[in-house]
């Protein structure tokens, strides 16, 4: 084969130059400034210094709890939603999926925006308290951006069940109930990984919500981050790659986890269209 | 039956809970008074003529399409070529590229976001319309590979074949026989492209000179930056034009499917 | 003579206004390996499954052991069922899908308490007790030591011993198996028969087989059902079924036969092919029937030896015999034997008397319930007819306003009158072009009668049929209209 002659991995070529100078690059470069002082030297302390200050740790602990929180309730709202749809025919499904799809279309920030605005409508009436109440702004803002993305997963999971298998189960002397919990919910649990995985990160890093209605009262590790990039004092990029490399390490890591790195069927945006 | 009505309440209740704000900001965009919670007696278009005179979020508009448009298409361009480059590799590069191209997806965002702005500092690249056009590339491209990849799969790989066994060059079977194939992959990737790229707002943040606003940082910086509620009202208007496109399009190309069915099943 | 365990009364289901089972009675008694056969859509499964409890009869009632179970969940029945695709649990290892069922089950143990007193406990299965029962059940099954395998990584075959063993485990009353081999290559199915028949003897249950490989069903049941369009065609005895075909359906699906039309000729005889055999039946004379052979009950022998006379046209070689065809006139009779004659070859064939089977004709007219339009046409099946409308009334006639005059001068406008009309199987057009007939439907079934096809049209909405004698060859599902010469339709007045 001739060096000029085309051939279909050929373009493969530029795509991987791509990737290389804007996806991998990028990554080493986070990886060069964590590692690095002002000055260009290697040091460690930038790890050390985050875990040192107690500022840091404290935001991590609401990052975690906003996120364990913001997860759970989007899961126990979103799979009856999934669960009453898959079992639904075929019209009234469709129809009420795409109800349910519909908000994720709009602007994410003004759809935040619009919470901002209905929780502070409730609170001129007198049955919201929006100044006080910011940790529980913040987990009901996370909850109405997220919980589209928590029906998706489950319901195409559930939706691709066998009937034949729940038929099975109630031919061998399984009621509803006991089909639920011993046929349905396992099968259905690669769907609620997915919806874990979709509201877990977005929830300790996307700080959007937490800024629109935190009050400023609510710092996840994505708003620390973003700080460090803001201030830009000699060394705080390089604490701010510091501290991404730290989620990078946890995100990889429940990806490897949870087997979803290479399997792409529940990402973001898929299902939207 | 109660079985029935208990589910449909439930499910109306999480469709209320998802709907009121945004049918809160469509009931008040009409309204004059400056502060949702609060009645002006005047109804009217007020806050539609202040959107449509306020030359910054005009601006932020035509920014935000513009963007999409054209880092979609790149993004789509890019997606398919890489989808079809990876797809036709060695299994073992198949499976590099594709762990690669998975990066951005699972990655966080405002990590995508700072990887990029330390590029643009570290090449003494200065942010300009070009950076923020390439960050959206990153962020949306892996998603048109993913949409792309299955079609390529589902493709009867003797397709290809045959067009070259009737001579058709490599180039020409490509895009006379592959493309159109994978057409429905190549169209998703673009609309979730178009979708990502609209609701983008930490990594246009980090990338985009401070002369450029889109409709998500300029609805940040008013919403965001305060604790009080600072609301520009103008943005009530955008929303509910927003969500009346929303509604319209969806609901047309619904129809036109299900025109589509009928069709299908007429014959 | 056994108990019924099962038995279906006048049960129907219906789906989209269509009855996918219609009105059937069946009963079955203990112990008995019965199949419902027919081909797809038959009905067949429908009913297998409303047994089975998945779906609800719309009407009439399903009695286990003289007790009406309608009503009754499936996880409530002492049936169970092998599944066509197995669904087997993916979640679940071999031994917890085949121990499922008994995981679930309470058993009744009496106790006797201090005073005496009789205690009832409702208790689990021990762990042993399952233990035991999955290991046999899986001896049964031949795949012992599967216990621990992940069920995905089986072989179809192998899923399929595993359906069976999770299913007679729990030592069901009836065992139901919907087209269970169906996914299996023709070697494994052959094995799994025999296996399955054994494995009947042993368990002494009663097993209700579905199917539309009519093999399969001849060699395994004791009885066959046959169904077709939701309605039971012939209950019997693989012999009974494979010998004496009610009609020609069941003759045309069960093995392959020669359907020919004849005419009773006298005291057992008929005519066909222009030949007077001798028959065994008995049957009305001038009775206008049609006759069954099977290809080989068809001996050949030298020109003017035989019955008839004829000519090979074309002959295959299928292994362990040729398949031939034999034409007389313009008759085409298929023959199997294990001696080849060549093609163009002029023989004589032997038919002896108790290989003819007679049925009754089946389709003797097209009927419809119709009525007369506005312009004097007949309204039926659909469609717009012209036709003869004074034919209604002897010696009548039409005015200049299209009015109907009769014989006594009385002046009748016939809109809307009620009309039986009959058509003749052969008077009836099939035309390719939907649109150019009078009315059109889809071909749903074609049978070969020797000299002819009988081709059923049905109609789209009411689910008319036309049942039409060609000489032409066409396409199952087929989208055609008919037309009918008006001179061939027959109209009389509806009385009340």
């Amino acid at each position: 084969m001739g060096p000029l002659k085309f051939s279909r991995k050929n373009l493969g070529i530029p795509y991987a130059l791509f990737m290389l100078v804007f996806v991998l690059f990028p990554l080493v470069l986070i990886v060069f400034y964590a590692f690095t002082d002002a000055n260009g030297h290697f040091t460690i302390s930038n790890f050390t210094d985050f875990f040192s200050r107690s500022s840091n740790l404290y935001v991590l602990l609401i990052s975690f709890a906003l996120a364990v929180l913001t997860t759970a309730i989007c899961l126990i709202i979103a799979y009856p939603v999934a669960y009453i749809l898959a079992k639904s025919g075929a019209k009234t499904r469709n129809v009420y999926l795409l109800l349910f799809i519909l908000p994720m279309w709009i602007n994410f920030v003004l759809r935040t925006a619009a919470m901002k605005e209905l929780l502070f409508a409730l609170d001129s009436i007198g049955i919201y308290n929006v100044t006080d109440w910011y940790f529980v702004n913040t987990v009901i803002g996370m909850v109405y951006d997220y919980l589209p993305f928590t029906i998706l997963p489950i319901y195409t999971v559930l939706i691709k069940i066998d009937k034949n298998v729940m038929e099975a189960s109630t031919d061998l002397g399984a009621n509803g109930f006991q089909t639920f919990v011993r046929t349905t919910l396992p099968l259905s649990v690669p769907g609620i990984i997915s919806a874990v995985t979709m509201v877990l990160l977005p929830s300790t890093t996307s700080y959007v919500i937490s800024d629109t209605l935190g009050n400023s009262k609510v710092t996840i590790i994505g708003k620390l981050i973003e700080n460090q990039f803001n201030i830009g004092t000699a060394d705080s990029w390089h604490t701010g790659s510091a501290i991404s490399l730290i989620l990078l390490f946890f995100i990889f890591g429940t990806m490897l986890l949870t087997g979803k790195f290479t399997e792409n069927s529940n990402t973001r945006g898929s299902g939207l269209w | 039956m109660v079985k029935k009505i208990l589910q449909s309440t439930y499910l109306w209740l999480i469709l209320i809970f998802l709907y009121a704000p945004v049918v809160l900001l469509v009931v008040y965009s009409f309204n004059a008074s400056t502060e949702i919670g609060s009645w002006s007696k005047e109804w009217n278009f007020s806050l539609y003529k202040m959107l449509f005179t306020d030359a910054k979020i005009l601006n932020a508009i035509k920014n935000t399409i513009f963007l999409a448009l054209s880092s979609s298409a790149i993004a789509t361009i890019l997606g398919t070529i890489g989808a079809i480059g990876m797809y036709y590799s060695k299994p073992k590069t198949f499976r590099i590229f594709n762990t690669i191209t998975q990066i951005p997806i699972v990655n966080a965002e405002i990590v995508t976001a700072i990887s990029l702005a330390l590029v643009c500092s570290m090449l003494l690249f200065p942010r300009t319309y070009a950076s923020l056009l390439i960050a959206h590339v990153v962020l949306t491209f892996p998603f048109v590979v993913t949409s792309v990849l299955p079609k390529l799969k589902q493709m009867d790989p003797n397709l290809y074949e045959a067009g070259l066994d009737l001579g058709a060059s490599p180039l020409k079977a490509l895009f006379t026989i592959t493309i159109p194939e994978i057409s429905p992959g190549i169209a998703s990737g673009f609309m979730i492209a178009i979708t990502l790229s609209l609701d983008d707002y930490i990594i246009t943040n980090f990338t985009k000179p401070s002369t450029i606003d889109t409709i998500s940082t300029y609805a940040y910086n008013a919403y965001a930056k305060n604790s009080a509620n600072t609301s520009i009202p103008a943005l009530r208007a955008l929303s509910a034009i927003i969500f009346a496109v929303i509604i319209i399009s969806v609901v047309a190309v619904n129809l036109s499917a299900n025109k589509k069915v009928r069709e299908r099943e007429g014959k | 003579m056994a108990d019924k365990i099962i038995e279906l009364k006048k049960v129907s289901k219906i789906y989209d206004g269509t009855a996918v089972v219609d009105n059937i009675d069946l009963y079955i008694r203990k112990g008995e390996f019965v199949t419902l056969l027919g081909p797809s859509g038959c009905g067949k499964s429908t009913t297998l499954r409303m047994i089975a409890g998945f779906e609800k009869p719309d009407s009439g009632e399903i009695l286990l052991n003289g007790k009406d179970i309608t009503q009754i969940p499936p996880y409530l029945r002492p049936i169970n069922t092998v599944f066509q695709r197995y669904a087997l649990f993916p979640h679940l290892n071999v031994y917890d899908n085949i121990a499922y069922g008994l995981k679930l089950k309470r058993v009744k143990n009496v106790y006797e308490d201090k005073n005496g007193k009789q205690v009832v406990k409702y208790e689990k299965i021990s762990k042993k007790v399952i233990d035991e029962k999955v290991s046999r059940a899986l001896k049964m099954v031949d795949l012992e030591e599967f216990e621990k395998r992940d069920v995905t990584t089986l072989s179809g075959g192998q899923q399929q011993r595993i359906a069976i063993a999770r299913a007679i485990v729990n030592e069901p009353e009836i065992l139901l198996l919907d087209e269970p081999l169906g996914a299996l290559d023709l070697k494994m199915r052959q094995d799994m028969q025999l296996e399955l028949k054994e494995m009947h003897k042993k368990l002494g249950i009663t097993f209700i087989y579905v199917t539309h490989d009519q093999e399969e069903a001849l060699t395994m049941s004791d009885t066959i059902v046959v169904m077709n369009d939701g309605v039971i065609q012939q209950i019997g005895t693989p012999k009974d079924i494979y010998n004496e075909p009610k009609n020609s359906f069941v003759a045309d699906f069960i093995g392959e036969s020669n359907i020919m039309s004849g005419t009773i000729a006298g005291d057992h005889k008929v005519r066909f092919i222009g030949h007077v055999f001798d028959m065994v039946d008995d049957f009305e004379l001038h009775e206008k029937v049609d006759v069954v052979v099977r290809p080989e009950d068809i001996y050949i022998v030298n020109k003017d030896k035989g019955q008839v006379n004829g000519k090979i046209i074309s002959s295959i070689f299928k292994g362990i015999h040729y398949e031939m065809t034999f034409l007389v006139g313009k008759t085409e009779i298929i023959i199997q034997d294990t001696a080849e004659r060549m093609v163009g070859e002029e023989v004589s064939i032997i038919i002896k008397p108790e290989d003819i089977h007679i049925m009754k004709k089946e389709y003797l007219v097209n009927s419809y319930d119709g009525y007369i339009t506005k312009n004097n046409k007949v309204a039926f099946a659909e469609g717009e007819f012209d036709c003869d409308v004074t034919k209604l009334y002897p010696g009548s006639h039409l005015d200049e306003e299209e009015y109907l005059i009769t014989a006594d001068g009385q002046r009748i406008d016939l809109t809307d009158t009620p009309v039986k009309v009959e058509v003749p199987l052969d008077k009836v057009e099939i035309i390719d072009n939907e649109e150019d007939g009078n009315t059109s439907g889809e071909i749903i079934s074609i049978i070969y009668k020797g000299d002819h096809y009988q081709v059923i049209i049905r109609t789209p909405e009411e689910e008319e049929d036309f049942v039409v004698d060609t000489e032409y060859l066409w396409n199952e599902n087929d989208k055609v209209s008919v037309k009918i010469k008006p001179e061939d339709i027959t109209l009389k007045l509806k009385v009340k």
